[in-house]
């Protein structure tokens, strides 16, 4: 096991990926001289050259469609956007195009490409920097959406994406790129797509989280509740948003009858929001009590530290939601 | 109609023509067949045979045959909009299977779930008719990149209309273009309206070919696409320098569609029936028998038509009698690889839960 950081973990994966497959190539704003706004791409274009590692132009849509074109021709594009904020431009490519084209064409064409960049909130960034817009793509059918919440995770799942046949929207996190936690040192590590991952085994109270929720929310009040509260916690993360792995979902609740659910996205129409929903659904008679969702404050980002931390869900938001759905005051 | 035969007539002997006869041939039956496909494409969507959308490309065939034939087919990646009817008989998908995929039948080229703006051939590089105006001028942009990539000396060929060049994606797409001198040719064919509006009334520069050389380093040349030995020669040009590492090329084809923008639009109401018939005299099937009468002699032509009508009657026998798809068809090709996609027994909402499966 070696101890890395999320952000060495994407670095490491692109690396290996680019060395096996030539049809891969990265590019994006900054990814190349610059070695990346977040510094996932350090030494790519150094070992790779221009040829396979491009700068492009400030211009969302069009490169994001460039690579959409580029893998209908059987090319593997990773196509880094800077900022999820910013591929709200190339939506149109995403789901008119990449979404699409298979079925349009009668299974004629596929569309092997990886878009990638970090989601949600990044510290202080204000309105239009810090929005978790996962819930625009997984509403598409066609896309696949991945959402890792550790190094481990995201070298596996990165890989992953890379090789699957078809368009993965791969979901980061700025405050995540420093994270360390272990990574197993195989050869080729490599983790299945729609597979769950129980990060912490329980019996009491199911929470699903991803993404940055665990770390950030979940995690640091996993010590209070088994401890002072004593209530034992199993924490399942999707990992992949879609296809959702229900069944290691509703697995985990018929064992604990209770759920919480931490997403970092508004409340509205949310994932966190479907997910809910389908265990409600398929799963109505396992629940002992309704389902704790908790999501950001339905508000746009304000600048002021102490409003952006109330607006996050918190490891005290945790504890408290857990209490809940066990009755506890 | 003289007056086209005269001014444009060239020289009929063999020793003089500019194209092999065969290929000269070709072209005009291309065209005809086109055109005459298109007439009864016309016909069944007002007899209710099919609906949805219908874009007709009558008028503007001597655009798709002039580059088409100065392409390599096969090689050379087409990307198109949404008016692709005649692309799709150009690369080789069989008449009765573009009608049976008007018709909505399995037998579609599409499987019955593409449509009037969705038909492909990957083994002839034909990747698509698109639905989003402008939307897929990026799409071409990326095969013109894999295509330097992978030096494999194909270059992507990009149809859009006059319209298009107005949309963010065209600048995105050849400010890179040009930058990177990737091998493409973006062909706008101005038919002088995008939609019901003309060119004059929503560009700020309505020549388009004169708005890519000063922005994006790219020559812009316009054509008269009405005539396809023209449209021929001067794609042949950008083809060359587009394919060699001369980088890309933009080319503005003036040209005309008889009808309205679709079957919904009677295209009274922007235009006067007198433009219309101005237009048709410049026709471009009719302008390449008057280049070289010898080898269009008219009982020549009226065999041909007839064999095109009747290879277009039985595409649309073919089509009435194929069946509609499966319904398990609704399920197939959402992704290349996701074994366990919800299948027709699998409904979000009506699946029951197994227990038994968490015990």
């Amino acid at each position: 096991m070696a101890v890395i950081t999320f952000r060495e973990a994407l670095n490491q994966a692109l690396m290996e990926e680019m060395e096996r497959d030539d049809q891969v190539f990265l590019m994006g704003e900054e990814v190349g001289q610059y070695h990346g706004a977040y510094k996932v791409s350090q030494g790519l274009m150094d070992k790779f050259g221009e040829h396979r590692v491009i700068d492009s132009p400030i211009t969302e849509n069009s490169f994001v469609g460039l690579g959409i074109g580029a893998a209908n021709v059987g090319m593997r594009p990773v196509i880094e956007v800077m900022t999820f904020n910013f591929a709200i431009l190339s939506l149109d490519q995403m789901v008119n195009n990449a979404a699409k084209l298979r079925y349009m064409s009668g299974g004629q064409f596929s569309c092997p490409m990886v878009l990638r960049g970090p989601n949600g909130a990044g510290g202080s960034l204000a309105a239009q920097h810090s929005q978790a817009l996962e819930q625009q793509y997984v509403h598409i059918p066609g896309l696949k959406v991945i959402m890792p919440s550790t190094p481990g995770d995201a070298k596996g799942l990165l890989k992953a994406a890379i090789r699957d046949p078809d368009p993965v929207v791969f979901m980061e996190s700025e405050k995540l790129y420093n994270y360390k936690d272990e990574v197993p040192e195989d050869e080729d590590y490599v983790l299945p797509i729609g597979k769950a991952h129980v990060k912490h085994a329980g019996t009491d109270v199911t929470i699903v989280t991803y993404g940055r929720m665990w770390t950030h929310a979940v995690k640091p009040a996993l010590e209070r509740l088994e401890g002072e509260e004593g209530i034992s916690v199993e924490v399942i993360d999707p990992r992949t948003l879609r296809p959702l792995d229900l069944d290691a979902i509703l697995k985990s609740v018929a064992k604990t009858h209770r759920m919480v659910l931490v997403e970092e996205s508004w409340p509205q129409a949310s994932v966190g929001a479907w997910i809910c929903e389908q265990v409600y659904a398929k799963g109505f008679d396992l629940l002992d009590a309704p389902i704790e969702r908790l999501s950001h404050l339905d508000v746009p980002m304000p600048y002021a530290r102490n409003l952006e931390d109330e607006i996050i869900p918190s490891p005290e938001d945790v504890v408290e939601a857990v209490k809940k759905v066990c009755y506890k005051r | 109609m003289s007056s086209t035969k005269e001014s444009a007539k060239r020289s009929s002997r063999t020793a003089e023509l500019p194209l092999p006869e065969e290929k000269l041939k070709e072209m005009h039956r291309q065209m005809l067949m086109i055109r005459r496909f298109e007439e009864k494409v016309g016909q069944q969507y007002q007899l209710k045979s099919f609906s949805g959308f219908c874009h007709l490309y009558i008028g503007q065939e001597a655009v798709l045959i002039g580059v088409t034939h100065a392409q390599e087919i096969g090689k050379d990646y087409v990307f198109t909009t949404y008016r692709n009817h005649g692309h799709a008989l150009v690369f080789g998908i069989p008449p009765k299977e573009i009608m049976a995929e008007l018709f909505m039948k399995a037998d579609g080229s599409s499987k019955g779930k593409g449509g009037s703006m969705h038909f492909y051939d990957g083994k002839q590089h034909y990747m698509g008719g698109n639905g989003i105006v402008g939307g897929h001028i990026p799409l071409a942009t990326g095969a013109a990149f894999a295509s330097k990539y992978r030096k494999e000396g194909a270059v992507a060929i990009c149809y859009m209309g006059d319209a298009a060049v107005n949309q963010g994606t065209f600048h995105e797409s050849l400010n890179m273009a040009g930058l990177w001198k990737l091998p493409a040719v973006y062909i706008a064919e101005n038919n002088i309206y995008g939609m019901g509006t003309a060119v004059s009334r929503a560009c700020a520069e309505p020549e388009l070919y004169k708005r890519t050389e000063g922005a994006y380093r790219i020559p812009g040349i316009r054509v008269n696409g009405m005539d396809a030995l023209e449209v021929y020669e001067a794609s042949k040009k950008a083809l060359e320098r587009a394919r060699s590492g001369g980088g890309p090329v933009f080319l503005e084809m003036v040209c005309y569609r008889y009808r309205g923008h679709s079957m919904s639009d009677p295209a009274t109401t922007y235009r006067t029936k007198d433009e219309v018939s101005e237009w048709q005299m410049k026709d471009p099937i009719e302008r390449l028998r008057g280049q070289f009468p010898d080898l269009f002699p008219e009982d020549y032509v009226k065999n041909l038509d007839k064999e095109i009508k009747a290879e277009v009657e039985d595409a649309i026998q073919f089509a009435k009698d194929a069946p509609f798809p499966e319904q398990s068809e609704i399920w197939t090709h959402v992704y290349a690889d996701y074994p366990g996609y919800p299948g027709p027994e699998v409904n979000p909402n009506k699946y029951a839960f197994d227990y038994a499966k968490f015990k």
